[in-house]
Parts: structure tokens; C-alpha cells; sequence
């Protein structure tokens, strides 16, 4: 893993630039690759389950990405946040739906113009963004980059998101608490007819509470 | 050290991880039979003891066994994801392992991001089983699988949320300098809130450190939360149709994962290979001396809580599967949470702070 702040690799001298570079280049070219590549086959999968394989292989390049950026606190958290929660549900979800494989391919050729056109849209948006945007719009004016010092991505990206933009952070958590607590209200239904296990009563239960001695006389059983 | 070719640095690199490899799978080969022989003495039992004296090659046996045994692929399964399932399994499991600092220095990468990497990695351990239950078009590995994933998501919130509290004692998310800080004594360790000044904060940490512990053991399947492999119900759970390697390959993750996150406990609580006392005489030591006595110390703690993971199978009986979503939803999580918010506040208002 290259990057920025790796002590424990300036201790082993990562210095020759040209050939490290060559190291770099090489990682960046095989993550870049299976990132398309897997992206690509995420749309080609004819098996939904490995449409979201193939989504999660291309997540976790692009956490490699990021960390060959230097953005290796980025990196994690979208291996924690999409691979290890968002992509288990989805994953869990198409695994556990009664798909027809013949219908889902039936309207292929009836959506493929739609498609295509938003996808040729969106092509032509990012490569506009990544060049004349980049460099002459809003976001060459404010791109200060870090500057090399010793600060961690966490405690960059921190100083950040708890100053500058702590509104727009708030506001992020309260839109995912309401969606939180929507999801909870639609599916959260108490039916008076479930026994449920309360574990506080069972724990309290003592042989006083629990149990009755009775003394049964011969031929007559037990009185309630 | 002098300026180095990226390619000797590669080299070295893949060296060390063979290092750490091989010492990782033959602690494994005696820490299975020693799991094993604890089983068996808690139920009054000789346990394994016919390969080698006190049965100690019978995990070398069981590897040449396996390894040689026929792979039975069933019919009708998804052969590549049925068996890249087991290889992500093994491999993620022994991936996490990079950066743990096993001794002062020896680490195969020191990132700094350390605790998130492991945390991606334990998160990502989940897909070798759905994937397994899913590719063996079973509905025992189906349903043990989904109860498997299930389970795994939910402890890793309450894991995550434990991780927090010590990221916030230290004020990192390096492995190495976590450990550093917690120098000096057992007193500086994170369990006892990490140093006498911020003593209150045992109340929290030491239920956090059993959470944690508790948590870890659901998360790696063991008992007394092995619902996913429960036999009574579910034969095997997700590995019912893996044989020989592939099934080992999956055995192997597994206790690699149980290791992980005893050497995690040890790491994040427990001082790491930070010795219960004041050592000011490894001060003269050569450096290899001191590292080679703060493993020690590692590996010793490691396998103490190796013991209570063995303990913990032998002893306590297996939950019922809604029990155990009531402890890590409505136990685990408030607590933890609440753990977060008070750690927090004492950093900013309390005593004073370490990191």
C-alpha cells in the first residue's frame, strides 16, 4: 500500500521515485481494471447474485484506490459502510427473492435505448467535471490541498466535517435517523395474539411464585 | 537504513508475511488441540491423545486427512462461488493479521488506520459464509448462512461500538501507537480506562472489554452462538456440503478469526506486548531481546484468552436464535452506545487525557 503517512514503511526506505512509481503504476493499473471490469459485469451478470459479487469486487478496488490516493481512512470506511453492511443486505435480499431469470432479460431490448442514453449522459458529466470543472470552476477556486504535514486522514477529514461543515453533517444524521425510524414504524407490528418471552419475569421467578405444594388425598385428584 | 529499491522493500515485505504466516498456522495446528483438550476436560475426558506424544501431531494429522480426502463438489451448486467461498474465508482471515503488532516492531504494516482495517476485514469475513451457504444450493447451508449473516452484522455494531471507546482513550486508530500508550503497568491498560488519572473509567471499560469479548465470540460463530453450524438443527450449517479441503480451508479461517480476536482483545484492552509491570530493564536490552520479551507477553495473553474462548464452548450451553438478537440489539447496543457517549464526555470534561 503506498501513500502518504506510512512510517512504518519510510522505516523500511521506500525511496528510489522512479521505481516506486513503477510499483504504484502497476497497482493502480490492476485495481483500475477489475474496478471497470467488475463494474461492467455487474450490469452483464445474468445472475443477480453475482451482479452483487461482482458490485462488491468493484467497491473493494475502489477502496484500493482510494488507498493508493493516500485516502486510506475514505478506504476503509467504504469497505466497512458498503461492503460489510450495504452490500450484505443487498446481497441478502436477492438471495433470498424468487427471481425469473427469463423475465428479467425479456424487457432488455425495450429499456437498452433509455439506458443507454442516461448512461451516455452521465459519461459525458463526469469527463466534463473531471476536466474543465475541475480546473477552471467553483472547485479550482477552494481546492486547498492538504499540506504534507503529519495529520492523519481521520483527523483531516474530522477537522473538517466538525467545523466547516457540521451542518450538513447534522443534517445527513437526521435524515438517516428519520429513514431509521420510518423503516422501524412500517415493519414494527405488535400482534396481541405473539406470547413473548420477557426474560426479567423469568429471572424473577422464585419457587414461592412458581410452584404450589399440594397434598392430594387418594382418589381425588387435584382441586383448582 | 539506507535508501532502498521499492522492489527489495517488496521482497522483504512478502518475507514477513511469510514469517507471520507460518507462525500464525503452526500456532493454530496446537491452539486446535489445545481447544480441544480443554473441551475434553471440562467433560472429564482424555481428548486427543493417540498421534504423537499427548496427541500433540493429531492436528497434522487431521490436515494430511483432509488434504487428502476426495473434493466432493454437489450436484447442481455454483462451482466457482462454492469455491471461492472457503479461499475468502482463509484468506481474510489471515489478511487482518498484517497489522497486528505482534512485539515492538514486529508488524508487517504499521497503518494508520489500523483498527478500521481490521474492522473492514472482520466485516468482510461474513461473505465467505453467505456466499458458501448460498453456492451449495442446500437449504441447510441456505439457512444456516443467512442466520450466520445475520448474526455477524448485528454484533459488529456493538463491536464497532466498544472499538470507539478505545479510539477515543487513545486518540488513535494505530495499532502500534495503542499499544504503546498503554506502557508502564497494568494499570495503564485500556480495561482499567488506560492510566490512574482516568481510573473512574474502569466502571465503563471492564464491562466494555466482557462485551467485547462476548461480542467477539458471536462473531466468530463460537459457542455458545454457533446457531449458523447449530448441528442439531441445522447439521452443519453453512459447510454441510465442503469436504476435504475446502471444508479445511473454512476450519482454518475460522480459528484464525478466533485468534484474531483474542490477539485483539489483548491488543485494544489488554496492553498488547505491554508487560503487567514497569520493565525499565529491557531499556539496555538489544532491540530483538525486548521485542522477543513483549512477544512472549502477547503470545501469553493471546492464548489466556484463547482459553476462555476453549472454556466458554465447554461450559455454557448454546442461545436460542432470538435470545441472542435480544442481547446484541437490546442489551449490547444501548450499553455500548451509552459507553460511547460517557467516554467521550469524560475525555473533554474529565481528568486528564493520555493521548
Amino acid at each position: 500500500m503506498g501513500g502518504r503517512d506510512k512510517p512504518g514503511h519510510d522505516e523500511l526506505g521506500i525511496g528510489a521515485g522512479f521505481q516506486r512509481l513503477a510499483l504504484q503504476a502497476i497497482a493502480f493499473y490492476l485495481l483500475a481494471v477489475v474496478t471497470v471490469a467488475a463494474g461492467f459485469l455487474v450490469v452483464s451478470a445474468r445472475n443477480p447474485v453475482h451482479s452483487v459479487l461482482f458490485l462488491i469486487l468493484a467497491f473493494f478496488s475502489a477502496a484500493g484506490l482510494f488507498v493508493l490516493m493516500g485516502a486510506e481512512f475514505l478506504a476503509m470506511l467504504l469497505v466497512v459502510v458498503y461492503v460489510g453492511a450495504v452490500a450484505v443486505l443487498f446481497l441478502f435480499v436477492v438471495m433470498m427473492l424468487d427471481v425469473d431469470f427469463a423475465a428479467l432479460r425479456q424487457g432488455f431490448a425495450r429499456y437498452m435505448p433509455i439506458g443507454g442514453l442516461i448512461a451516455g449522459v452521465l459519461a459525458v458529466e463526469m469527463v466534463v467535471v473531471a476536466t474543465t470543472v475541475a480546473n477552471t470552476g467553483a472547485a479550482a477556486a477552494n481546492d486547498a490541498p492538504l499540506p504534507a504535514t503529519d495529520v492523519t486522514n481521520a483527523e483531516a477529514i474530522g477537522r473538517v466535517l466538525y467545523t466547516d461543515y457540521v451542518y450538513f453533517f447534522q443534517a445527513a444524521g437526521l435524515v438517516l435517523l428519520v429513514a431509521m425510524i420510518g423503516a422501524i414504524v412500517l415493519t414494527l407490528r405488535h400482534k396481541p395474539t405473539v406470547r413473548r418471552q420477557v426474560i426479567a419475569d423469568q429471572v424473577a421467578r422464585s419457587p414461592r411464585t412458581g410452584m404450589r405444594v399440594v397434598q392430594i388425598k387418594p382418589g381425588q385428584g387435584i382441586e383448582e | 537504513m539506507p535508501e532502498q529499491n521499492p522492489w527489495v522493500w517488496f521482497g522483504l515485505a512478502v518475507g514477513q508475511i511469510a514469517l507471520v504466516l507460518i507462525w500464525i498456522l503452526l500456532s493454530l495446528a496446537f491452539l486446535l488441540l489445545a481447544d480441544r483438550k480443554i473441551w475434553a476436560g471440562v467433560q472429564m475426558r482424555k481428548g486427543p491423545n493417540m498421534v504423537g506424544p499427548f496427541g500433540l501431531l493429531q492436528s497434522f494429522a487431521d490436515f494430511i486427512k483432509f488434504v487428502l480426502k476426495e473434493i466432493v463438489i454437489p450436484d447442481g451448486v455454483d462451482k466457482t462461488v462454492f469455491m471461492l467461498a472457503p479461499l475468502i474465508t482463509f484468506v481474510l482471515a489471515f489478511g487482518a493479521w498484517a497489522v497486528i503488532p505482534l512485539a515492538p516492531g514486529w508488524v508487517v504494516s504499521d497503518i494508520n488506520v489500523g483498527v478500521l482495517y481490521l474492522f473492514a476485514i472482520s466485516s468482510l469475513g461474513v461473505y465467505g459464509i453467505i456466499m458458501g451457504g448460498w453456492a451449495s444450493n442446500s437449504k441447510y447451508p441456505f439457512l444456516g448462512s443467512l442466520r450466520s449473516a445475520a448474526q455477524m452484522v448485528s454484533y459488529e455494531v456493538s463491536i464497532g461500538f466498544v472499538i470507539i471507546t478505545v479510539i477515543l482513550l487513545a486518540g488513535t486508530l494505530n495499532l502500534r501507537e495503542i499499544v504503546e500508550l498503554q506502557a508502564g503497568g497494568f494499570w495503564n491498560w485500556n480495561f482499567l480506562g488506560g492510566g490512574l488519572k482516568n481510573l473512574p473509567l474502569a466502571l465503563i471499560m471492564i464491562p466494555m472489554s466482557v462485551i467485547f469479548f462476548i461480542s467477539s465470540l458471536a462473531e466468530t460463530n463460537r459457542p455458545p452462538f454457533d446457531l449458523p453450524e447449530a448441528e442439531s438443527e441445522l447439521v452443519a450449517g453453512y459447510q454441510v456440503e465442503y469436504s476435504s479441503t475446502p471444508y479445511l480451508l473454512f476450519m482454518i479461517g475460522e480459528y484464525a478469526n478466533i485468534v484474531l480476536m483474542c490477539a485483539l482483545i489483548t491488543i485494544l484492552f489488554f496492553g498488547g506486548w505491554q508487560a503487567p509491570f514497569p520493565t525499565p530493564f529491557t531499556a539496555d536490552w538489544s532491540p530483538t531481546l525486548a521485542s522477543f520479551f513483549g512477544f512472549l507477553w502477547f503470545f501469553a495473553k493471546l492464548i489466556f484468552f484463547f482459553f476462555l474462548f476453549a472454556m466458554a464452548k465447554a461450559i455454557v450451553p448454546r442461545y436460542r436464535y432470538d435470545q441472542l438478537m435480544r442481547l446484541g440489539w437490546k442489551v449490547f447496543l444501548p450499553i455500548s452506545l451509552v459507553a460511547v457517549a460517557v467516554v467521550a464526555g469524560w475525555r473533554v470534561y474529565g481528568g486528564a487525557v493520555t493521548g
